[in-house]
C-alpha cells in the first residue's frame, strides 16, 4: 500500500486550512473575551461615573449656601422707633419697630428714590430678618440707641441669588422676582463695596424658616439626633437580646423557624410600610403624639431591628465554640457563658452592624413622612415629645419649596447629611479594622 | 409629682436594691461568699429586679390606662348636650380641651371648654400623684420583701437567669409582633376601604382620581379608585430601573469576580457600595433637579416632548440606586460557584469569557434570578425617588417620556397633609399599602427560597 501521489500536498493544504480555521476561531474567541471585559469595565465605569456626577452636582449646587449676601448700610438707631416710651427696659426694646429702622437705613442710601412702589421695592433688597438682626444688636448693647453705625444687614434671598449669579440679570416679563431697578440699586451698592458674602452661621445654627436666607438646619440636626437616640435605645438592646436568644439558646423548632423567616422578611419590607404601621398602630392605637422624635424613633427602630439582629447573629456565630466549651468546663452557667465570654468577644461585630443600621435609619425619609414629621417647624426641638423634623425630611421639604434660593439650601443640607453618614460609616469601618479578630 | 421624677426615684431605689441585696447576702453568709448558693452580685440583681420590674410594669399599664379613664371622666362631666354629640365631634371637642389644658391655642374656647380643660388638668395631676404613690409603694414593698428573702440557700442565680431568659424571648418575639402589627393594621384599614369601594373596582378599575367632591357639582373630582394606572406606572418605572440596574450590576459583578485583580476589586467594591449608602432622598433630589431637566433638554434637542416629571428620569436614577444591590448579590452567588467547575472548563480549553457564559452563569442562574427578584421588590417599594421625581397624575401609558405615578407616591400624597380619618381617600392609602406589602412579601419569599436552595446545592 502506497500513498497516491499528491496526497502529501493535500494533507498540507488541509493542515493549513485547519490552522486557519483555528486561527480565525481563536481571533473570534479572543474578541468575545475582550468584549466581555469591555462590558464589565463599562458597567463599572457607568456606576462610578453616576456616583461622581451625583456627588459633584450636589456639591456644586450646595457649597454656595454656606455664604450669604449681606448689605452694608448706615443705620440710624432712632430712639423714637426703637423705644418710643423711653423706658429703656429690655421688654420695651424688644417691641421696637426695627424693620422700619432697617428700611429707613437702606432708603437713606438712595435718597433720590421717590414713589411708594419704588421705595417698597428698595426695602425688599433687605431680608425681613434684618430687623431681627438690629433688635439683637440693641438688646445686646442698648447704648447704641441714638447713634449712627455702619451695619452689615442680611440681604433678601433674591439679592443673594443675584449676587451669586444664580438669577438672571436681565429680567424679562413679570414672572421674575427681581426688577431691573433692583438690579441697578444692587450694582450701585456693589460698586461702593457695600455688598459682601459672609459665612452663613445662621444656616448651621438656626431653625427652619419660610425665608430661604434665614433658614437653618440646626433644628433638623437636633431632631435627627433625638430620633436616633430613641432608635438606638430601642433597637440595640432589643436586637442584641433577640440575636442572643436565637443564636445561643433557642431550640430548633417550628416557632424559632417562624421567627427567623419573619426577621428575614422584615429586613426586605419596603420602609414606607413601617410608616403605615406607625400611623395606624403607634399614632392611631396607642395615641402617641404626632411628628415627634419619640414616634419617629420607634418606627425607625422597628425598621432597623432586623438589620441589628442579623448582624449580631453573624457576629455571635463567628465566635469559635472552643471559647464556649472552655467557659462551660470551668462551671459557668449558660447565661454566664454568653454574657461573660461570647458577647464581649462578638461586640465589635455587633457594634459595626448597629452603626450601619443606624446610618440607614438616619437617611430614611419615607416612614417619617407618614407619621407627620414633615410639619414646618421653626423652633429647635429640645424634648422627645416636641414636634420636630429630621435632616432627610428637611431636604425633602426644601426640595419642594418654590423659592429658587431653597435649591442651594437643599443641596447644602444634603451635604451635611452625607457628612454625618460618612462619619458613621467611617466609625464602623474603623471598629471593624481595629477589633476584627480572625480565629 | 411628675412622672419623670417618679421614674428617677424608682431607678434610684432599684440601684439601691442591688447594693442592699448584695450586702445582705454577704451579711447572712458571715462575709464568706463560698457559703452562698450564687455569687453575691446575683442576690443584688435579685432584689433589684423585684424592686424595679413590677413597678415598671405598673408604670406602663398606668400610662396606657390613665388617658382613657381621664377622657371618660371629663366627658361624663360635660353638659348632656355635648355628651350626645356624634363620636367625631366629641373627639374634636376633646382635642380642644386637651390643647387648652396644655396651654396651646384651640379652635373653640367657651367657658364650658375651659372648665373641662381645668378638670382635665386636675384629673391628670391627681392621676400622676397616685401613680407616684403606688409606684413608690410597690417598689419599696418589692425591695423589702425580696431583701428579706435573701438567705444563703436562695437560688438567686437561677431566678435571675430565668427572668433574663424571659426578656430575651420577649425581644425575639418582637419580630413576630411587628409582622402581626403590619398585617393587622393594613388589613383592618383596607377592609374598611373595601366597604366603601368594591374590591374588584379597586383592583381592575382604570380610573384613579382619589379627590372626593365636597360639593355635588365639582368637576374632575369624582373619587374613583381604580388602581390599574398606578400599578402600570409602578411597573413601568420598575422596568426602566431594571433595564439599567440588571446589566450594569451583573456585568460589574462578573468583571469584579472573574477578571479584576484583587487590588482593583478591593478598591472598586467599596466605591460601589457607597452608592448603596446614599439616602434615597438625595437620589430623589438628584433625579428631580439634575437628571429630569437634562433628559427634558436632550429630548427637545431631538424634537421629542418630554414631560417634566418623566418616568425615564425617575426610573434611571432608581436603577443607579439599585446597581450595588444587584452587583453585590450576584457577586456572592458567582463566588459561590465551586472553583472545580471553572477549572474543568479551563481544562477543556475554554477561555474565561466562555467559562463565564457556558459554565458560571448557568450554574449561578438561580441565584442571579433571586437577586433580580429582590431588586425588583426593592424598586417597587422605593419611595423618595418617585415621590420627588415622578408625577402625581395617574396616566395609563407605556411611554417612558410621560409622567406616571406609582403605588408609593400615591400612599405618600394621600396621607401627607390634613387627613380626614374614615374617608375613602385616607383608607385607600392603606389598601395600596396592603397590595405593596403583599406583592413585595411574595417576591421576597420566592427570592430568598431560590437563593437558599441554590446555596445548599453547592455547600
Amino acid at each position: 500500500m502506497s500513498n497516491p501521489p499528491g496526497q502529501g500536498a493535500s494533507k498540507m493544504a488541509r493542515a493549513s486550512q485547519i490552522a486557519r480555521t483555528v486561527e480565525s476561531g481563536l481571533r473570534r474567541r479572543r474578541a468575545a473575551e475582550l468584549r466581555l471585559k469591555i462590558y464589565g469595565i463599562g458597567a463599572i465605569s457607568f456606576a462610578l461615573l453616576a456616583l461622581a456626577v451625583l456627588l459633584a452636582s450636589v456639591a456644586a449646587k450646595g457649597y454656595t449656601a454656606f455664604q450669604q449676601t449681606h448689605i452694608a448700610v448706615e443705620v440710624q438707631f432712632d430712639r423714637d422707633k426703637i423705644d418710643p416710651a423711653g423706658t429703656g427696659k429690655s421688654e420695651d426694646l424688644r417691641r421696637g419697630d426695627y424693620e422700619s429702622v432697617a428700611r429707613t437705613a437702606i432708603r437713606a442710601a438712595f435718597p433720590d428714590v421717590r414713589g411708594r412702589r419704588d421705595r417698597r421695592a428698595l426695602g425688599k433688597l433687605l431680608s425681613t430678618g434684618a430687623g431681627d438682626q438690629l433688635r439683637r444688636m440693641v438688646l445686646e448693647n442698648p447704648k447704641i440707641i441714638g447713634t449712627r453705625q455702619r451695619v452689615w444687614l442680611l440681604g433678601s434671598d433674591e439679592i443673594d441669588m443675584l449676587n451669586k449669579g444664580k438669577a438672571k440679570r436681565n429680567p424679562s416679563g413679570s414672572a421674575t422676582k427681581v426688577s431691573s431697578k433692583q438690579v441697578a440699586w444692587f450694582d450701585a451698592l456693589d460698586k461702593k463695596g457695600a455688598v459682601e458674602r459672609q459665612f452663613n452661621w445662621r444656616f448651621l445654627s438656626g431653625g427652619d424658616s419660610r425665608e430661604p436666607e434665614q433658614a437653618g438646619i440646626w433644628g433638623a440636626v437636633v431632631g435627627s439626633a433625638l430620633t436616633m437616640i430613641v432608635t438606638l435605645l430601642l433597637a440595640f438592646p432589643l436586637g442584641v437580646a433577640a440575636a442572643i436568644y436565637l443564636e445561643e439558646f433557642a431550640p430548633k423548632n417550628r416557632w424559632t423557624d417562624l421567627i427567623e423567616v419573619n426577621i428575614n422578611n422584615l429586613a426586605a419590607v419596603p420602609s414606607i410600610v413601617f410608616g403605615l404601621l406607625g400611623l395606624a398602630v403607634i399614632l392611631g392605637f396607642f395615641g402617641l403624639p404626632r411628628s415627634t422624635p419619640l414616634v419617629g424613633g420607634i418606627v425607625l427602630a422597628l425598621m432597623t431591628l432586623p438589620t441589628v439582629i442579623i448582624a449580631s447573629r453573624a457576629a455571635l456565630m463567628s465566635v469559635p465554640p472552643s471559647i464556649r466549651e472552655a467557659a462551660h468546663s470551668i462551671g459557668a452557667s449558660p447565661a454566664q457563658v454568653v454574657f461573660h465570654h461570647t458577647l464581649p468577644l462578638a461586640m465589635p461585630g455587633v457594634l459595626t452592624g448597629t452603626i450601619i443600621g443606624m446610618a440607614r435609619a438616619l437617611g430614611e425619609t419615607a416612614p417619617l413622612l407618614m407619621i407627620g414629621m414633615v410639619a414646618f417647624i421653626i423652633d429647635v426641638p429640645s424634648r422627645f415629645d416636641d414636634a420636630a423634623t429630621v435632616l432627610p425630611v428637611q431636604v425633602y421639604i426644601w426640595a419642594n419649596s418654590p423659592e429658587r434660593a431653597f435649591e442651594e439650601k437643599t443641596a447644602a443640607a444634603t451635604l451635611v447629611l452625607l457628612v454625618f453618614l460618612l462619619a458613621m460609616n467611617a466609625v464602623a469601618i474603623f471598629l471593624r479594622k481595629k477589633f476584627e479578630r480572625r480565629w | 409629682m411628675s412622672t419623670s421624677i417618679t421614674l428617677l426615684v424608682v431607678a434610684v431605689l432599684t440601684v439601691a436594691g442591688y447594693y442592699m441585696g448584695r450586702r445582705r447576702a454577704l451579711g447572712t453568709a458571715d462575709g464568706l461568699p463560698a457559703r452562698l448558693h450564687s455569687l453575691p452580685s446575683y442576690y443584688g440583681y435579685y432584689v433589684a429586679i423585684w424592686c424595679g420590674l413590677p413597678t415598671l410594669a405598673l408604670f406602663v399599664l398606668w400610662l396606657i390606662l390613665q388617658p382613657i379613664i381621664v377622657d371618660g371622666l371629663v366627658i361624663s362631666s360635660l353638659p348632656a348636650a355635648q355628651q350626645d354629640l356624634p363620636a367625631e365631634r366629641l373627639g374634636l371637642l376633646l382635642n380642644d380641651i386637651r390643647n387648652i389644658a396644655k396651654g396651646e391655642a384651640a379652635s373653640e374656647s367657651t367657658p364650658m371648654v375651659i372648665a373641662a380643660a381645668k378638670r382635665y388638668n386636675d384629673l391628670t395631676g391627681l392621676g400622676n400623684w397616685m401613680l407616684g404613690a403606688c409606684a413608690l409603694a410597690l417598689a419599696a414593698a418589692g425591695l423589702v420583701l425580696a431583701r428579706n428573702k435573701v438567705a444563703p440557700g436562695l437560688r438567686a442565680r437561677n431566678s435571675v437567669e430565668r427572668i433574663l431568659m424571659g426578656v430575651l424571648i420577649l425581644a425575639s418575639l418582637l419580630a413576630i409582633l411587628t409582622t402581626i402589627g403590619i398585617v393587622a393594621s393594613l388589613l383592618f384599614e383596607s377592609l374598611r376601604f373595601f366597604e366603601k369601594v368594591p374590591f374588584w373596582e379597586f383592583l381592575f378599575g382604570t380610573k384613579w382620581s382619589p379627590q372626593i367632591a365636597v360639593r355635588a357639582d365639582q368637576v374632575g373630582q369624582s373619587g374613583s379608585f381604580g388602581a390599574v394606572p398606578i400599578f402600570a406606572g409602578t411597573a413601568l418605572i420598575t422596568a426602566i430601573a431594571m433595564v439599567v440596574a440588571v446589566p450594569v450590576g451583573l456585568f460589574s459583578a462578573i468583571y469584579l469576580s472573574e477578571f479584576a485583580n484583587p487590588r482593583l476589586r478591593a478598591t472598586i467594591k467599596p466605591a460601589m457600595e457607597v452608592l448603596a449608602g446614599i439616602p434615597t432622598v438625595v437620589y430623589g433630589f438628584f433625579a428631580a433637579l439634575t437628571v429630569a431637566p437634562a433628559i427634558r433638554e436632550a429630548g427637545s434637542e431631538i424634537g421629542l416632548s418630554v414631560a417634566g416629571e418623566s418616568a425615564l428620569a425617575a426610573g434611571v436614577v432608581m436603577g443607579v440606586m439599585i446597581i450595588p444591590f444587584v452587583s453585590s448579590l450576584s457577586d456572592d452567588v458567582i463566588s459561590a460557584v465551586p472553583q472545580s467547575l471553572r477549572e474543568g472548563a479551563y481544562g477543556l480549553g475554554a477561555t474565561k469569557a466562555e467559562t463565564v457564559r457556558n459554565v458560571i452563569v448557568p450554574a449561578a442562574l438561580p441565584g442571579i434570578v433571586g437577586a433580580v427578584l429582590l431588586a425588583v421588590s426593592r424598586a417597587i417599594g422605593e419611595t423618595m425617588i418617585v415621590v420627588m421625581a415622578a408625577g402625581l397624575a395617574a396616566n395609563l401609558t407605556a411611554n417612558p417620556l410621560q409622567a406616571v405615578t406609582t403605588v408609593t407616591v400615591q400612599i405618600v400624597t394621600l396621607l401627607i397633609g390634613d387627613q380626614e380619618f374614615e374617608s375613602a381617600k385616607t383608607l385607600a392609602a392603606f389598601a395600596l399599602g396592603l397590595v405593596l406589602f403583599g406583592f413585595t412579601l411574595c417576591l421576597n419569599v420566592i427570592a430568598l427560597r431560590i437563593v437558599r436552595r441554590y446555596r445548599e446545592k453547592y455547600e
